[in-house]
């Protein structure tokens, strides 16, 4: 599984939906995935890639960590992966 | 000021899942006490309690829900559900505003402390889950209730170890009767039988490693249980005017602290809060015909309450029965006092009280009437719960027969 379907499968799961519903270009709201949602989902991609995400709840905006949408988060973990 | 009934029960405790199942157990004087099951028991030299068996959390919660509640919070919703569903409420507008969830624990989400320890001390994880501090928190289950059942007044959780759900229900009481709440939902849960927390328990050298026997002569210590209950207190005339079925009325409350000692009971302090539950329902002793006792089944607790009962009670202490359910259901802690409130209202309504059971010989120091092993048929129109905490923190129930 490249790191592009395990993160679609990691966000799929949060969200109660297929991996096939969930698009590149869909952001977490797009998805339905709340603030609760996303610190799961940052959590099960930490153990999945055994990397830190420099993401702070507080602020989610002004995190270094892009999450716009889904492509932006892919982009963002395979350049921690890339880092580790 | 306002009367108080209770119009809805739940509970699940090693006894039963549901009130009728526990009820029957309690009158067929039925043991719940057994050989516990989880990760790391044979590290244990204490093996016993009255665990929860054939609950599972799969199916009644979903993924969701179950990443946020302890096993303490899925005892308090399912309890809650049962309780709120026979009284019949629902809960909107001003009704949803003013009424509230006031609950007992001692530990809240030990085993959530306890999974999470494990992880990162003995798995050497340098990573947790993200809801770990809002599935511990001992006020989990009072919020979860609340958010469920839309209950937007006043709610709370109250710890005072082994008297924390009579504390929890004496101060709901406290809100109906003064008519700042038309309805609480109160009671409380406990859930330590984990590594963790029955290691803790260990320590103290209070716990039996073969059965809990209040009052007899052979006691050799308390044995731990979990489970939660969960009741519905509310005004009387807003029960009537609906037409509710009325289980019994809650009459009094007394709360005392023995400012002594953190774990020795005192008589004194024992004594003022029966004697004060007495006079805040203005009762005579002779009207008490059954007292569901702490009863721990340690030497110190069994022979300091028996003291204090005589000594309130005098010469009518030969004619009262106290029980104490703990030797069927363990003592569930923080959340004891409400399951064993569902024993009162037993002898209350069915005119059946629970026995002590496991009692095998009479303790000079413990001569009351125990209902020694069987269940006896009594009509019984006043009952008390007794609650001793360690901590020296005494809460004392009445209740009356409606």
């Amino acid at each position: 599984m490249s790191t592009q379907d395990k993160v679609i499968a990691i966000i799929a799961e949060q969200a109660v939906l297929e991996p096939s519903d969930v698009a590149l270009d869909s952001t977490l709201e797009d998805l339905g995935i709340d603030s609760l949602g996303l610190v799961e989902s940052i959590f099960a991609i930490e153990e999945e890639f055994d990397i830190t995400i420099p993401f702070n709840a507080n602020e989610p905006e002004k995190s270094e960590f892009d999450i716009s949408n889904v492509a932006a988060i892919i982009a963002g973990i395979e350049k921690l992966i890339a880092e580790k | 000021m306002k009367r108080v009934v209770i119009t809805g029960m739940g509970t699940i405790n090693a006894l039963g899942h549901t009130v009728a199942e526990t009820m029957t157990s309690l009158a067929e004087g039925r043991c719940g006490i057994g050989e516990l099951d989880f990760q790391d028991v044979d590290r244990l030299s204490i093996r016993i309690g009255g665990q929860v068996h054939g609950f599972e959390a799969e199916g009644r919660f979903n993924r969701q829900q179950m990443s946020l509640y302890d096993r303490f919070t899925q005892f308090t919703l399912t309890a809650a559900k049962e309780a709120i569903q026979q009284s019949g409420l629902e809960f909107h507008g001003e009704l949803s505003q003013k009424s509230g969830v006031v609950l007992g624990t001692a530990g809240g989400g030990v085993s959530t402390w306890d999974d999470n320890y494990r992880s990162v001390y003995e798995a050497g994880k340098n990573r947790v889950h993200p809801f770990v501090v809002p599935k511990l928190m001992n006020n989990a289950a009072a919020s979860h209730v609340s958010m469920e059942h839309n209950l937007k007044g006043p709610s709370f959780t109250v710890s005072t170890a082994c008297a924390s759900s009579n504390h929890a229900m004496a101060q709901a009481f406290q809100m109906v009767r003064s008519g700042m709440s038309p309805v609480m939902v109160t009671g409380g849960s406990e859930s330590m039988l984990c590594f963790g927390g029955v290691k803790a328990w260990e320590g103290l050298r209070v716990m039996s490693r073969d059965a809990c026997r209040p009052f007899s002569a052979n006691r050799n210590g308390m044995v731990q249980g979990e489970g939660a209950g969960i009741f519905v207190f509310e005004e009387y005339e807003h029960a009537r005017a609906r037409g509710a079925d009325i289980i019994c009325e809650v009459i009094g409350f007394a709360m005392s602290s023995d400012a002594a000692d953190i774990v020795m009971p005192s008589k004194q302090g024992a004594a003022r809060a029966i004697a004060g539950a007495l006079q805040d329902a203005r009762l005579n002793p002779e009207d008490v015909a059954y007292i569901n006792a702490h009863g721990t089944g340690t030497a110190a607790n069994d022979k300091t309450e028996c003291a204090a009962v005589a000594d309130v009670f005098g010469p009518h202490a030969d004619n009262l029965m106290m029980s104490s359910t703990k030797s069927m259901h363990g003592h569930l802690i923080g959340g004891t006092g409400a399951v064993e409130l569902l024993a009162c209202i037993m002898a209350l309504r069915d005119g059946i009280v629970a026995p002590t059971i496991g009692y095998e010989e009479p303790d000079p120091e413990c001569a009351l009437d125990v209902v020694p092993n069987t269940a006896r048929e009594a009509k019984v129109d006043v009952a008390l719960s007794n609650a001793f905490a360690f901590g020296g923190l005494n809460a004392v129930l009445a209740l009356r027969k409606v």
